[in-house]
């Protein structure tokens, strides 16, 4: 009995695999994009027209915000996907159920995750070949690594500031800091700008940094990222002497705390590279 | 036994700021000869360390004495300090802070414990509507109904903040929901000592009364008990110490359910014992806690909270079962 069941089981998954592989072949003309980062790579491919709905959190380039809203990561609208009749869904490699609905909807969907830095570049070129647009996606990507590769060459032989990257904080406190550990594409940018990371050893994401882990690695450069709107000078200044409270800080003992704000940071598409510019050029301000 | 308590605690005090998870030196840490702002051993101790175990102390205690003060008023063992809503209404502040509200406030001061505070009397207030509806005393069911509706309803409200809310503000909501005693300066625990100072005036006068309130109203008015008064008394120092714990470090759970429950075990059900004992106790078993959460995964450092339930439940029920035999 049992074995029988598992054969069937068996066929049922050989069969929808076997319809989502032929699906798969076709060359997508209506993709909707849940994930900001590979919306901003099909723009940057030249192929955006093709894309008809994306994500809440879509707002670059500035063509998205005509287009359809499906929600999002964690609530993604699948009545409103359905309703767009899409011929290719580019989903988050976590969306399971998301998936398990498109797959029984058999629309055909192209699951993405991002990890690492050159995790990017083969991204793009996966989704290019996907949707029928190599040539252009592979240029993209080839020159993403020539300039990432500028970067580097920049500050190959400058001395590497041990940074701190942080990611989030209480507002106004020095409370419950979210720091880049030494694993993922922030990290690796980081590396790539000249700096040495100051949690580079944990290889984690992000992680939950106490005032005395951070007194404790004595960090010479502060990178805060900043998401969305740019707040003004006065805060800027203000959320820069919260640091005040470690003076013991080279970073704060130098002034080398800075706000970078932007969502460049926290999209892994093509503006990495910008960002990473930019990390370089707070770290590195004289090198040229 | 109130004594062994207190000695305990002062032990955990004193212990405490030795550990952590970096390695400091205890000379260059109290070497005079260099300045504070260049002395990094001295920063962590100071800065990093000793708030901690002060806010951990505090926190403990208020918890756990809030803790006991429910049980005997609501006359029920599964009361804590959540019971009432009043943990709910000060997360409730801080998510509005955290979402919609500039960090720092004229004068300076940040904005989250201070909102999230508001928000524990701004729960305390319904609370304390639905205990004088009835004009005639409080009626301990009506508390503790209430008391779920407003967590569940509270709940919803975190989750619609949340909900209408971005990615990195969410983030910062999900971290403080975790709690956290790491509070990096001497500020908001000097805030948090007011409405604490306030709650430990209203417990001294509890200690006999809950003695008798516990066996039940009727029983405790026949023996010259203001019952009204002393048991607003109760409601009001539990939720003021509730709400700055909260606004403190953030919600940090079963500590003020399990160790009343310890403490009873030990030393009986007096509450001129239990009362000063729980609080002694959970003071020390929250620095505990934390210095276990501070080296147990060195570099890294665990949100106090896990430990507080790994640590606490397996140690209940070896209390009890120890007990039963």
């Amino acid at each position: 009995m049992k074995a029988r069941a598992m054969k069937r089981l068996l066929i049922a998954v050989l069969l929808v695999s076997w319809r989502v592989a032929a699906a798969t072949e076709a060359t997508p003309h209506r993709i909707v994009s849940i994930i900001p980062a590979v919306t901003e790579m099909i723009f940057a491919i030249g192929e955006g027209s093709r894309v008809i709905g994306v994500s809440s959190y879509d707002h670059f380039p500035p063509q998205v915000e005509r287009l359809d809203r499906v929600g999002g990561l964690l609530d993604p609208n699948v009545e409103k996907i359905l309703s767009l009749k899409p011929d290719l869904v580019i989903v988050y490699a976590t969306q399971a159920e998301l998936k398990a609905r498109l797959a029984r909807a058999s629309i055909p969907y192209y699951s993405y995750e991002h990890r690492e830095l050159a995790d990017v570049m083969q991204t793009i070129r996966a989704i290019g070949a996907r949707i029928g647009a190599t040539p252009a996606a592979n240029r993209l990507a080839s020159d993403m690594e020539q300039q990432l590769d500028d970067v580097r060459r920049s500050v190959a032989r400058l001395p590497k500031p041990k940074t701190l990257l942080v990611l989030g904080r209480e507002p106004g406190s020095l409370r419950r800091i979210n720091v880049s550990g030494g694993y993922g594409f922030l990290h690796d940018m980081l590396v790539t700008a000249g700096g040495a990371n100051a949690f580079g050893d944990v290889k984690q994401q992000s992680i939950d940094a106490t005032t005395e882990m951070i007194l404790g690695r004595q960090p010479e450069v502060i990178l805060e990222l900043r998401y969305g709107e740019r707040p003004d000078a006065a805060a800027i200044t203000r959320e820069i002497r919260d640091w005040d409270a470690l003076p013991s800080l080279p970073a704060v003992r130098d002034h080398r705390v800075y706000i970078l704000s932007g969502n460049e940071f926290v999209v892994p598409g093509p503006r990495l590279v910008d960002a990473t510019w930019r990390f370089a050029d707070t770290l590195h301000p004289n090198r040229h | 036994m109130t004594g062994a308590f207190g000695a305990l605690l002062i032990l955990m005090c004193l212990l405490a700021p030795l550990a952590g998870s970096t390695t400091i030196s205890l000379v260059r840490a109290f070497d005079r000869s260099l300045p504070f702002a260049d002395n990094v051993d001295a920063q962590i101790l100071f800065i990093a360390r000793l708030p901690r175990v002060l806010a951990a102390a505090l926190v403990g205690a208020s918890l756990a004495a809030a803790g006991v003060t429910f049980q005997a008023l609501l006359r029920n063992p599964l009361a804590a300090p959540e019971t009432l809503g009043v943990s709910m209404g000060a997360s409730v502040g801080a998510m509005i802070a955290i979402t919609a509200m500039p960090p720092r406030l004229v004068g300076g001061m940040s904005t989250v414990p201070l909102a999230a505070f508001a928000g524990s009397v701004a729960a305390l207030g319904v609370v304390y509507l639905l205990s004088i509806a009835r004009s005639r005393g409080m009626s301990t069911t009506v508390l503790l109904l209430g008391g779920v509706v407003l967590t569940t309803f509270l709940g919803a409200v975190i989750s619609f903040v949340q909900y209408l809310s971005d990615y990195t503000q969410t983030a910062r909501m999900v971290r403080w929901l975790m709690g956290s005693l790491d509070v990096g300066s001497y500020e908001p625990i000097g805030l948090a000592l007011i409405p604490m100072a306030i709650a430990a005036g209203g417990y001294a006068t509890l200690p006999r009364t809950l003695d008798l309130l516990s066996l039940g109203a009727e029983s405790a008015a026949s023996r010259g008990v203001d019952v009204v008064r002393s048991e607003r008394i109760a409601l009001v120092s539990a939720s003021l110490s509730t709400g700055a714990a909260v606004s403190l470090a953030g919600p940090i759970g079963f500590l003020g359910i399990v160790v009343p429950h310890m403490v009873r075990l030990l030393v009986g059900a007096d509450h001129r014992v239990v009362l000063p004992g729980a609080a002694l106790f959970g003071a020390s078993f929250l620095i505990g806690c934390d210095v276990i959460a501070r080296r147990a995964f060195a570099p890294l450092e665990l949100p106090v909270g896990i430990v507080t339930a790994i640590i606490g439940g397996p140690f209940f029920l070896w209390l009890v079962l120890r007990r039963a035999r």
